[in-house]
């Protein structure tokens, strides 16, 4: 179980870590950053997933597929886009670099 | 299999970081997004062996499949279709629906306190809550902030007493939320009306705010997401989502900050003042002097024959796709020995970074892309400053006038350059409503029409001069 100040603890990192992770980013990459950071929290989709498992009542369900529903999108949506923004820096660079 | 389960998650949240670091640098930033991709498809199929998905039936788990096909769908199709110019709107609404799932996630859990289940403890209720809080107004927000990017609404709205009527809605979702997280008793209708509350919230919040101040809000909504994740992470007990979460959410902090601070604003001036909606005294002040129109062929001929020009792209240049005519130009001069470079603003575009992969998207070399700071000195030293689509970044009100709403605001010093030629689509005032001075200083040219097709002809112009 994760309670209290474990909790605490593991909020307190993660937040530095980001912090940290983000902190030396090129302007040239903020966008893609920010497409590729709205990807990471699709993870959501696998508490969507519990959320809809555990229903019980139509009603339950109902939002929980609603839940899963837009997580999915978040994730495969910004899955792509983060690609397709990265696609054009990488072949470029090569010809700049030959 | 729930050890298994840990396990996965536990790999995956380091994926996570090690993924966004590695987009943290052009060289590695597509394979960051590769395998945080690859550890997220694992830990979506581990999460069907976890009992609390599978238990309840196969009704249930049909459901979930079913809303990752059509969700994955459609995010995959539009994600596709959309044009690179359309790309911050798409990020807006991607984001938004993960809010959106974070707080259907808190409702599914509060809807079972509400038909007769055990309540959590108090931490877990609050913590619900606050996550349904979050999402829903980053689901709503998001929504507005898509519909005002792609053109749909226009105008900022703006209520009379907007702010006194967002404090009460404010006020109002915080005391029915404390109510529930607290006492443990939730009454059905009033967690609809709180979650009615906290949609409504999100679209008052967002609407008064200027198209201009778009790519602040969005950011900030994606740090909101990533936060609302973290604390719905908490109520399934899941680490994976504890941890990405928070990770998003400080991160996307740092960026909102970054974006703000480049325009030299605090975020409360960006949510809370309605720059951008033109009700400003500074647009009916007198401005001296007149526009003056160039034709193209006149244009080019000034940059064909100077040694270094400066290209300022913007949001205008965006919307008319004119990023691979001006690689095209940017080749016919260089050609000749002209020096090209470009000057991006951090705000220019509606992202940060927008102009950036949208010039190398068109192949325009990264060394020829200047920051603010490099490119200023270099203004006074270049015969010609090409404007294309750019217009309050380049308002030299905002170094002269205190009244105006964007003084203080860094901008790029195109007037300082001994020619500059402005290539605008119509007369009107720019996003914010602002009258943009450079426009009618003596060493400004106006080249009026649409970005895509007066680049043209600027290279047809210097090509001819052989």
């Amino acid at each position: 179980m994760i309670e209290g100040f474990t909790a605490l603890y593991i909020f307190m990192l993660a937040a530095f870590t980001g912090y940290e992770v983000i902190s030396r980013v090129p302007v040239i990459l903020h966008t893609p950053l920010m497409s590729g950071s709205n990807f990471i929290h699709g993870i959501v989709v696998v508490g969507a997933m519990v959320a809809l498992g555990h229903a019980e009542t139509p009603v339950e369900m109902a939002i929980g597929f609603v839940a899963v529903f837009l997580a999915a999108g978040n994730a495969v949506g910004g899955y792509v886009a983060t690609v397709r923004m990265l696609e054009m820096f990488q072949p470029k660079q090569k010809e700049t670099n030959s | 299999m729930s050890m298994l389960i840990e396990i996965v998650y536990f790999i995956a949240a380091a994926v996570f970081i090690i993924g966004l670091k590695q987009m943290s640098s052009p060289v590695t930033a597509r394979q960051g997004i590769v395998w945080a991709g690859i550890a997220m498809a694992i830990a979506t199929l581990i999460t069907f062996g976890d009992p609390a998905v599978y238990a309840h039936g196969s009704i249930n788990i049909i459901l979930i499949v079913v809303a990752i096909v059509a969700g994955s769908i459609i995010a995959y199709i539009t994600a596709k279709r959309v044009e690179m110019t359309d790309m911050p709107q798409m990020i807006a609404i991607y984001n938004g629906m993960g809010g959106g799932a974070a707080a259907a996630i808190a409702a599914v859990e509060l809807v079972k306190v509400a038909a007769g289940g055990e309540a959590p403890n108090t931490t877990v209720l609050t913590l619900a809550t606050l996550g349904a809080i979050i999402g829903a107004v980053s689901f709503s927000g998001s929504a507005i902030a898509f519909a005002k990017l792609q053109g749909l609404i226009n105008k900022t709205l703006r209520l009379p007493m907007h702010m006194m009527i967002n404090l009460i809605i404010f006020a109002a979702m915080l005391v029915l939320g404390g109510m529930m997280a607290f006492t443990g008793q939730i009454d059905p209708t009033i967690l609809l009306i709180f979650f009615v509350l906290t949609i409504v919230f999100g679209i008052m919040f967002t609407l008064p705010i200027g198209g201009a101040d778009m790519p602040v809000v969005i950011s900030l909504f994606n740090a909101l997401t990533g936060l609302a994740v973290a604390f719905e992470g908490f109520v399934l007990q899941n680490a994976a989502m504890i941890i990405a979460g928070t990770v998003v959410g400080s991160s996307g902090t740092l960026l909102t900050q970054l974006m703000a601070k480049a325009m030299n604003r605090p975020i409360s001036n960006v949510l809370f003042s309605s720059f951008g909606s033109a009700d400003g005294s500074a647009a009916d002040e007198e401005v001296e002097g007149s526009m003056k129109e160039v034709q193209a062929p006149d244009a080019a001929i000034m940059m064909a024959y100077a040694s270094k020009v400066i290209i300022i792209p913007g949001y205008g240049m965006a919307v008319a796709q004119a990023q691979h005519k001006l690689a095209e130009l940017t080749k016919v001069l260089e050609a000749r020995g002209v020096e090209v470079k470009y000057a991006i603003h951090p705000v220019a575009g509606r992202m940060p970074g927008h102009m950036n992969v949208l010039l190398a998207e068109a192949g325009i070399d990264y060394d020829k892309i200047y920051d603010l700071e490099d490119i200023n000195p270099e203004f006074p030293t270049s015969e010609v400053a090409l404007v294309i689509g750019a217009n309050d970044v380049v308002n030299p009100v905002a170094r002269t006038n205190p009244e105006s709403p964007i003084y203080g605001m860094p901008i790029l010093d195109a007037d300082r350059a001994q020619n500059c030629i402005v290539i605008k689509r119509g007369r009107g005032a720019g996003f914010s409503g602002i009258e943009n001075h450079l426009f009618y200083a003596n060493n400004t040219q106006m080249l009026y029409g649409d970005g895509q097709k007066m680049v043209g002809e600027l290279v047809a112009g210097v090509k001819e001069l052989g």
